[in-house]
């Protein structure tokens, strides 16, 4: 990263060469549009197919026909919830290999997820809890105490957090919390089946209280993640130096670890478990904008979104006129694009 | 090249550095092993006295005796013994390969071939009445252990570009392990809910019913690999400063790499059919091995001793202290976690005072 570092002490970026600045303008150009067109498809493709005259129509002048009802009532908040939630997965996925400097971090590594299954299995089992709006609370619980353990544990000892203890924690964590999950899951057979639709991640039959209750975590998480992104850009240049340039090396790790609770919490709680886009979007991301937090996050957001959408309508599209949840699909279909992205290219190593 | 401060023990063309603590790790962990095992035996339904299981497996005993202990109980302790040091060796070499302590058969993908395969006999193959539900309880073994194979084949093939790099492999592994994870969801959301919780059981690994044929090719596999793997630890501690370095100290790395992992995988896919994958063992038994060790990279003659007694005192745990036996994994995982959490804290603190 070409940064020229002052005498004050911050790193200022120098003039950036101009084919890399086209680059990432043209990279982002090309996300944004194909987010456009995946709204568009997540509006009109479904069991029913609904033209994109009519979605027009259904949205400026509706006057209570069938469609406009699928559209405005399912079609629409479903769509809402897919940029959302892909958006907080991408931007959570970048910022958990930021801060740990691990290429294989994820926000499940973190204990998000095992948090968030634990106490929504606990909510089923416990309280009887059976409907996605019911496990959102329970899963945004497991997953800020989750994730705030991993923190704790990881910070003990003088040299605060590091990478590696960050990693180490978030795995013990996250094992003993699945090991605990499959106890109940295991005593309780009701429980399970409950349990197993959750642990797919979806994005259907969510209505829009599900997307309303989450989207302030979101959004507050997803500010935090692009102030810390200067900050971010000097941790990765490693502790010692990100210190010497005038950062708070455990500031920025514990507003780091909040973005990331609350942005990942926030998606699981809201769709369940969807762990390949916080994994795959850096990386993928990366080869157009470099290692720059500042273009990286708000790609990483926007390639979420885009992910997730892609990955809905797939999966309303192959298995008509059922449905395959979007985790699967996802997995599905993102595992080999991803695994010829890695054969491909040179991955730019963190 | 001599290590300074470290006696070495020489013979002819072969030399061993002389490391004290490595040996007091190993024999503090086989002691722990031996009684563990030995209680493992003894508890149960139908509890026998240590002496009288010390007799039985001497060749005396009473004929009640020697049917619980030879036939139920031995084999399922021998399997769990065999098994866990099977995992911890793999894991060992793969997060020595990866460089990664979060790089274990687990994440590469190895084990969960395994049980997308296991899971697929479970759910789709007991769909054919007791003939199928038959079929599957005897080949569910061999397919996992072909899946396991499979998948390990498929990844190191799609990682493969003019040799094979450890930051790749793992990549690759990690792709091809969300695919895999996705089927086994689906398997589970489409299954019957008894199939499910059947499955369930299998994915936290067991040692439930385990009899010889389950013992048989984890002992083959150990004796076969674990020697190779030693003498390939060599190796891995030229691979730990990257490979260019490793070229420079005359490590053919592609070579010395592949076969690694050859070992590795082995371990792992043989383990699992056998048990299931009892996950926690392969990524947190290097770790603490390591750090018990004092070593700069995951041991693996200690990860292999500590492995089988972790294994084993989960197992007694698993059997004995709840109304109904809880698959050993869900133990390896509860014992081994907060483990893991004390040994980087006292490292910590250590490194402050």
């Amino acid at each position: 990263m070409p940064t020229a570092i002052t005498a004050s002490g911050t790193a200022r970026p120098a003039p950036v060469r101009r084919s890399v600045r086209r680059r990432r303008l043209v990279g982002l150009a090309l996300l944004l549009a194909g987010l456009v067109g995946c709204c568009l498809l997540s509006v009109a493709v479904g069991a029913k197919p609904i033209p994109l005259g009519v979605v027009w129509d259904a949205l400026l002048a509706p006057d209570g026909s069938a469609n406009d009802i699928i559209v405005r009532e399912l079609r629409i908040p479903r769509t809402v919830l897919g940029l959302v939630a892909g958006a907080a997965l991408g931007l959570a996925g970048a910022l958990m290999q930021g801060h740990t400097r691990n290429a294989l971090a994820d926000p499940g590594i973190f204990g998000v997820n095992a948090g968030a299954a634990f106490l929504v299995v606990i909510g089923i089992y416990v309280f009887g809890v059976a409907d996605p709006l019911g496990y959102v609370w329970f899963a945004l619980t497991g997953a800020a105490v989750a994730s705030a353990a991993v923190f704790v544990l990881a910070s003990i000892g003088r040299g605060g957090p590091t990478p590696v203890t960050l990693a180490l924690a978030g795995a013990a964590i996250s094992a003993l919390l699945a090991a605990l999950t499959s106890a109940v899951i295991l005593v309780d057979v009701a429980t399970l089946d409950a349990y197993r639709f959750w642990a797919v991640g979806s994005l259907a039959g969510r209505d829009g209280e599900v997307l309303t209750n989450v989207v302030w975590f979101i959004a507050a998480g997803a500010l935090i993640a692009l102030a810390s992104a200067p900050a971010l850009n000097a941790l990765s240049l490693g502790d010692d130096v990100a210190r010497a340039l005038g950062h708070s090396v455990q500031r920025t790790r514990v507003t780091g670890i909040v973005a990331i609770a609350l942005l990942a919490g926030g998606a699981t709680a809201a769709c369940g478990p969807i762990a390949f886009i916080g994994l795959v979007v850096p990386h993928v991301v990366r080869t157009f904008t470099g290692p720059d937090y500042r273009w990286l996050l708000p790609a990483s957001a926007l390639s979420g979104s885009v992910l997730i959408l892609v990955g809905d309508v797939l999966g309303r599209v192959v298995v008509r006129p059922g449905e395959l949840q979007v985790g699967i699909v996802l997995a599905l279909v993102g595992a080999p694009v991803f695994i010829q992205l890695v054969r491909r290219r040179k991955m730019a190593n963190i | 090249m001599t290590v300074p401060g470290r006696p070495a023990l020489r013979g002819g063309r072969l030399s061993v550095v002389w490391r004290p603590r490595t040996v007091v790790v190993l024999v503090g962990a086989a002691l722990l092993l031996f009684a563990a095992f030995v209680i493992d035996i003894a508890r149960g339904d139908f509890p026998i006295s240590v002496s009288e299981v010390a007799a039985v497996l001497l060749g005396g005993g009473e004929s009640g005796q020697r049917f619980i202990v030879l036939e139920l109980r031995l084999p399922q302790t021998l399997t769990g013994a065999l098994v866990g040091g099977a995992l911890a060796v793999s894991g060992a070499i793969t997060q020595a390969i990866a460089r990664n302590p979060l790089a274990s058969p687990d994440i590469i993908g190895i084990t969960m071939g395994a049980s997308a395969t296991a899971v697929f006999v479970i759910v789709l193959g007991g769909g054919f009445g007791a003939l199928g539900g038959f079929l599957a309880s005897v080949g569910l073994p061999v397919a996992a252990l072909l899946g396991g194979l499979l998948t390990a084949a498929v990844i190191y093939g799609l990682a493969w570009r003019r040799g094979i790099s450890g930051f790749r492999l793992v990549l690759v592994g990690i792709g091809i392990n969300a695919m895999l994870l996705a089927v086994v969801q689906w398997l589970l959301v489409v299954a019957e809910l008894y199939e499910a919780a059947q499955a369930t059981v299998w994915l936290n690994g067991s040692l439930n019913g385990r009899g010889w044929e389950h013992v048989v090719p984890v002992a083959a596999a150990l004796v076969l690999l674990v020697p190779a793997a030693l003498v390939l630890a060599h190796s891995l501690g030229a691979l730990q400063f990257g490979d260019d370095t490793a070229r420079g100290l005359g490590i053919r790395v592609d070579r010395a790499r592949t076969l690694l992992l050859l070992v590795a995988v082995g371990l792992a896919a043989v383990a699992t059919s056998s048990a299931g994958p009892v996950a926690f063992v392969a990524l947190v038994v290097p770790q603490i091995a390591q750090r018990l060790v004092g070593a700069a990279r995951p041991p693996i003659a200690a990860s292999l001793v500590v492995g089988a007694a972790l294994t084993v005192v989960a197992d007694v745990i698993a059997r004995t202290a709840f109304p109904s036996p809880l698959p050993v994994g869900i133990i390896t995982a509860v014992i081994g976690a907060p483990y893991l959490l004390h040994l980087l804290v006292r490292q910590s603190r250590e490194a402050r005072a």
